[in-house]
């Protein structure tokens, strides 16, 4: 297969665009599609100051490098997470980052959720109601709750992060399937800034995961292939193997349905009901980010439980869980 | 000598000749998942699979976000 503008030989090819190309265009069509986006979706401009939020991965890391390439100013967060028994995947995932991050000139900011918090996120999943069969809700309310206060405390305006098509169409599916309409309605490239909390963007919300994984591997950037330990299983890999069976015969389904949400949410098909009351956001008495609860976070609440857990051990507990 | 394709740790044995695109369906993986790769350099799934050709592939597929 030849490249589409120059042909020579093709590295890619992307039939839901009737698209292939040589590695030198490859690499400089990808940043000009994320600009394209970035610019579409108004996620930010030129001077303000980007947090990237990278695990070591293809897509963080790659987020990371185009951003870069592209004149933006983007320093990254790295939350280690402490899952590393048997697995050593948080230090290797850390350590990925670093190097990427040394290799480049850039900011990188560490936050240590065991040192930091007490507890590693498969310990705190452990010993928490809300993680009581799967890490992944404990985890994801950590991390949000740190990407926001780290955002915030550090005066970024714009949060980013590495998500793909593929992780939007699954995330997508799976509301669709159940019509959990609060999270359609807040699903898209841009999640705009409300009092306490930042602005949320997704620069590769348009791109299909191979092609961001083209694009590391092209690039030479190290990331991380092993999958987080705890994500076998997970619904996410499950409806993303469904869609891509229909990519394989639909070349293209996948962006069609994820750009139709997109119009319909925008043509008010997501409109609250009327006389819906709009959440009432009150800041935390413990963390000051803003909350539903009309009291502690759900954040500050579960692990003020971990932490209650871990220093009275009751009788028969294992209180050195693995993890 | 027969052509290999791996995947993570599983090597399949494939006949040469057909299309990459056709060898992976045969084995059972969906060409959108994953990038194939020949001595270091990306394939795109028309190459034809030759003999004693050592393919690996790169699995693109995450999982596991909110």
């Amino acid at each position: 297969m030849k490249c589409r503008k120059c042909g020579d030989r093709a590295v890619l090819n992307m039939r839901h665009h009737r698209l292939s190309l040589c590695r030198e265009h490859f690499l400089e069509w990808l940043p000009q599609q994320t600009l394209r986006f970035i610019e579409k979706y108004h996620m930010f401009t030129p001077d303000e100051r980007i947090l990237v939020a990278v695990s070591g991965g293809k897509d963080s890391l790659g987020l990371w490098d185009v951003l870069q390439r592209l004149g933006y100013q983007a320093d990254g967060l790295y939350i280690n997470l402490g899952i590393d028994q048997g697995s050593g995947y948080s230090s290797t995932s850390r350590q990925k980052a670093a190097a990427f991050a040394e290799a480049h000139q850039l900011t990188l900011h560490v936050v240590d959720v065991p040192a930091e918090l007490g507890a590693s996120i498969p310990t705190a999943a452990m010993l928490t109601h809300r993680g009581l069969h799967k890490p992944c809700s404990v985890c994801g309310l950590t991390k949000r709750h740190i990407m926001n206060r780290l955002a915030r405390d550090f005066g970024y305006g714009v949060l980013a992060t590495g998500h793909n098509l593929d992780d939007e169409v699954a995330v997508l599916f799976g509301n669709t399937l159940s019509w959990a309409t609060g999270y359609l309605a807040r699903q898209g490239p841009v999640l705009d800034a409300e009092p306490g909390f930042v602005r949320k963007v997704k620069p590769f919300c348009r791109l299909y995961e191979r092609e961001s994984a083209a694009y590391a591997l092209l690039r030479g950037i190290e990331y991380i292939y092993e999958e987080c330990p705890h994500a076998e299983g997970a619904t996410s890999i499950y409806y993303k193997d469904v869609l891509n069976r229909m990519e394989a015969e639909r070349p293209g389904i996948k962006l069609s349905f994820y750009l139709s949400f997109l119009q319909a949410r925008a043509g008010g098909f997501l409109q609250p009901a009327t006389g819906a009351a709009r959440p009432n956001m009150q800041p935390c008495p413990n963390c000051g980010q803003p909350t539903t609860s009309g009291g502690t976070c759900s954040f500050c609440r579960t692990w003020d439980s971990v932490r209650s857990r871990l220093s009275t051990p009751a009788e028969g507990m294992d209180h050195n869980p693995p993890g | 000598m027969p052509a290999e394709i791996t995947l993570r740790d599983q090597t399949h044995a494939v006949a040469s000749g057909s299309t990459l695109r056709h060898a992976l369906e045969k084995i059972g993986v969906n060409p959108d998942t994953v990038l194939p790769t020949r001595d270091g350099e990306l394939l795109t799934d028309d190459e034809l699979v030759r003999d004693g050709d050592r393919i690996r592939l790169i699995a693109v597929i995450s999982g596991g976000r909110q």
